[in-house]
């Protein structure tokens, strides 16, 4: 059965497109489910349809000493979502690496809620927006850490580049800590691309949609070194970077 | 083959250039010298076309030296557009006008920059930027691209001439890179791209006196050549023991104070700005 069509009050659809999203909604239904045994390793790549809107929620379990690792690519045309709730047992980790692409008035956005249950688990998320036009694009990550969690270790990176005036992100990193003794890092920044590495790379011949491609590329290179198997979701970055320089 | 004429601009409203005129015939080497403050990365920079350094009077006319395996078409026949791609690929003895150019533009018509504080970028390989942006000047330029196994080659050459690792040039641009290694790299760039015309903004600074000795070595076999001309921006007379100028000019406030052949830059050293320029 489907739950009830959300809300913009409730703080995880607070910058969601929901007229893209309530012709969708029936065939969303319950949340996709993942369980990662105890001890187990997984690693997912999730690369973009060619759907305009493109929403998918998956609720994640982590056994004890498990761990997964996510590769995700959100470049919808109009509505693109990825909602993560992900639980760790003791000694679990989740890595998370993600971008948003966006370009016109497509909004993108990532909500996670990554639930530390038990003692000894690690979660690291970094997520990359570019946007130009009136895209928006979110990152919404809240963290909890339960009571008795302790030696939790749970880092958020989110970082967005805006091409445009006109475009918006949302970085939302937030924080529910019920054990004294965890390590938890979150930073967040937002800017545009340097003038001076723009004239440094035209200085050389690149003209300015090539030299702003390149450092685009260069601002999200880091997120699928880790993959056993970039070659796919890297060129379908590239590729929608080009679209937006 | 450089031809500055009473070049004035101002950065952020303040004049800096004051009526600079200065020429720089192909097949020589020139330096400027002169205090801080004096304007001689401006004019370095108003050379390469920086955004923000504006030029309110004066004119600069780049005359490349015609390619030596390709001379020019009926000219006649040609319309504006293929005349000045004609130009930019260097068939033309005609000058063109720097300053209506992009700086993408001056560096495909043979322009280069060596910059005094050379700038990082995060995320890109040397390779890969210094592959894509000869590309971009060879295909503005007619020519074809350099394949990946051509382009190591050539790269690996220049790198070992100027006493660099190839492996530097895996790492992302200037990211972690020592002052001096960020001008041994310029050079190296210098030499991948071949320009026809380069201006070296304090490329000594930084430098300890092997790598001084490597950079000159390096300036010396890359455009001490016919048809080429160097435009030398020092504050020391240091890398003018390993480059010896044609003639040196004196900036101050804006303006070529004093021209002269290689003893001005020693009679500097002795004597300093103030004095020398009185």
């Amino acid at each position: 059965m489907t739950s009830a069509f959300p809300t913009r009050k409730q703080e995880q659809w607070r910058y969601a497109d929901l007229d893209a999203l309530q012709p969708v909604w029936e065939q969303l239904g319950e949340p996709e489910r993942i369980a990662v045994l105890p001890g187990q390793k997984l690693e997912q790549v999730w690369l973009p349809s060619a759907d305009a809107v493109q929403v998918r929620r998956v609720n994640v379990s982590l056994g004890a000493g498990a761990s997964f690792r996510l590769f995700a690519l959100n470049i919808a045309e109009q509505y693109g979502r990825i909602d993560l709730q992900v639980d760790l047992a003791d000694g679990a980790e989740f890595n998370f690496f993600a971008a948003n692409i966006g370009t016109g008035l497509s909004t993108n956005e990532i909500v996670s809620n990554v639930r530390h249950l038990e003692p000894n688990g690690r979660s690291h998320q970094v997520v990359r927006s570019v946007l130009n036009g009136k895209a928006t694009g979110s990152y919404l990550g809240k963290i909890e850490v339960a009571h008795g969690a302790q030696k939790t270790d749970a880092e958020q990176s989110v970082k967005a580049m805006l091409l445009d005036r006109g475009a918006t992100a949302n970085a939302k990193p937030e924080l529910e800590i019920f054990a004294d003794d965890v390590k938890c890092n979150h930073g967040a920044t937002v800017g545009e691309l340097d003038p001076n590495q723009l004239f440094y790379l035209g200085s050389r011949g690149l003209p300015p949609a090539e030299a702003r491609a390149l450092l685009l590329e260069g601002f999200i290179a880091g997120l699928w070194q880790s993959a056993s198997e970039p070659g796919a979701i890297a060129d379908a970055a590239r590729e929608a970077l080009r679209r937006v320089v | 083959m450089l031809e500055i004429t009473n070049l004035h601009a101002t950065v952020a409203g303040k004049p800096i250039l004051n009526g600079v005129s200065l020429s720089v015939p192909a097949g020589e080497v020139h330096a400027i010298m002169g205090p801080n403050g004096s304007g001689k990365s401006t004019l370095a920079y108003v050379l390469a076309g920086r955004p923000g350094y504006e030029v309110t009077e004066g004119s600069v006319t780049f005359t490349p030296t015609r390619h030596p395996r390709e001379s020019g078409g009926p000219a006649s026949l040609a319309t504006a557009e293929e005349k000045r791609d004609s130009r930019l690929r260097g068939n033309d003895g005609e000058g063109l006008d720097l300053l209506a150019m992009e700086p993408f533009e001056r560096a495909a018509a043979g322009l280069f920059l060596g910059f005094q504080y050379p700038v990082e970028i995060p995320g890109v390989s040397y390779l890969q930027f210094l592959r894509e942006s000869l590309n971009s000047q060879r295909r503005a330029r007619g020519e074809p691209d350099l394949s990946g196994a051509e382009f190591i080659k050539l790269a690996r050459a220049q790198a070992s001439l100027l006493g660099m690792d190839t492996e530097m040039l895996k790492r992302p641009v200037n990211v972690g890179f020592s002052g001096g290694e960020k001008k041994r790299a310029e050079m190296v760039q210098m030499g991948i791209m071949d320009p026809k015309f380069a201006i070296l903004d304090e490329t000594d600074s930084g430098l300890d006196i092997d790598a001084l000795k490597a950079v000159g070595a390096g300036i010396n076999s890359i455009m001490r050549k016919p048809g080429k001309g160097v435009l030398l921006i020092t504050h020391y007379q240091r890398l003018l023991d390993y480059v010896r100028p044609d003639k040196v000019h004196v900036l101050q406030a804006g303006k070529i104070e004093r021209s002269g052949g290689p003893e001005l830059a020693l009679e500097l050293e002795r004597e300093g700005y103030a004095e020398a320029a009185a």
